[in-house]
């Protein structure tokens, strides 16, 4: 190496993401994971309600081709504050669609910490890490996170259940909040 | 009578939760900072009150002073921040105090079997018998702890 070579800077890796609130939360979701957003009242393929008594958190369903997409309210699954939703995320090669409140904006993150190891439970699953924004914490979630293989297979379970049953009336108008 | 053993004289940091003393061992010690914004989100970790932001660090803030003294603090003077080994990491936890710290050398007496899991030794100072605090008992997610997902569904901590 020449003396005084210029040592070359190491890129900063970026992720794009998305700031959305879910009760008086914020948090983010690597957008890479969110394939369409969609307005609760937009929501193609005929949303239907589900219920299952083990998994709260979830109360609507809707076909997409030949599979079911289990929608999850976000506040539900973090224990928050029941508030006003008013957007889908689907989120990509998942089964799963979560139900939030809005988005706050988009933006980058260029260093994911580590969940300290102090956080010992759920919490674990639910978030990738944290990111610091603006000076502020903001967890970034884990789409794996909000349905495990075994509640997806739950919810399958239910779904089939309701179908044989006849299954509650069909709100074409959109999720019914 | 068997006395129990003495160790060497070692560095000790003293820390006030509102009337009793405790005291931490000085290599434990990262630093001593004034109380800062405390930033919470949803989680279900029961004793950690949110994290706070040092150097761009997450550091989680843990009250023990329910658990030591039997209530919360409702005035915070500083933030302790202690490290935890953790496998081959250092694992930073913020615990609030309600008054000023004090670095001292003291001769530790090791804890008994009798002796609650959150007590690593005791020192006596100024007449006064102190509990020198075992951080890993004391605040979550100490190695060896699982993660164990709760059945049900207790209120989260945001």
């Amino acid at each position: 190496m020449q003396p005084g070579a210029t040592r070359k800077a190491q890129p900063v890796r970026t992720e794009q993401i998305i700031l959305f609130r879910a009760s008086s939360q914020v948090f983010a979701i690597s957008s890479a994971s969110v394939q369409e957003v969609r307005s609760v009242d937009g929501l193609a393929g005929s949303p239907k309600e589900i219920h299952e008594p083990s998994l709260p958190k979830v109360r609507h369903m809707f076909r997409r081709g030949e599979r079911n997409v289990y929608v999850v309210v976000v506040t539900a699954h973090f224990g928050l504050r029941p508030s006003q939703a008013s957007l889908i995320f689907l989120l990509r090669k998942s089964r799963t669609a979560l139900l939030v409140d809005g988005i706050e904006k988009m933006t980058t993150m260029t260093r994911l910490q580590a969940l300290p190891g102090a956080f010992c439970h759920e919490e674990r699953l639910w978030y990738r890490g944290l990111t610091v924004l603006d000076q502020s914490v903001v967890p970034v979630v884990n789409p794996a996170g909000f349905l495990t293989e075994e509640e997806l297979f739950v919810l399958d379970a239910a779904a089939v259940r309701m179908a044989e049953a006849g299954g509650p009336p069909t709100d074409e108008m959109g999720l019914n909040l | 009578m068997n006395h129990p053993e003495q160790l060497d004289a070692r560095s000790c940091v003293l820390l006030r939760l509102g009337e009793r003393r405790f005291a931490l061992a000085a290599e434990h010690i990262a630093e001593l900072v004034a109380p800062s914004r405390v930033y919470r989100f949803a989680h279900r970790t029961p004793g950690i009150d949110g994290v706070i932001l040092r150097r761009g660090r997450v550091v989680p803030v843990c009250d023990v002073a329910e658990r030591l003294v039997g209530k919360k603090l409702t005035y915070r003077r500083f933030y302790l921040v202690a490290t935890r080994r953790r496998g081959a990491n250092l694992d930073w936890v913020a615990l609030p105090v309600s008054g000023e710290c004090e670095l001292i050398t003291a001769d530790l007496t090791p804890a008994s079997e009798s002796d609650s899991p959150h007590v690593a030794a005791w020192l006596s100072h100024d007449g006064e018998v102190i509990e020198v605090l075992n951080l890993d008992a004391l605040t979550p997610g100490a190695s060896g702890e699982a993660v164990v997902p709760h059945s049900g569904t207790p209120e989260a901590h945001a």
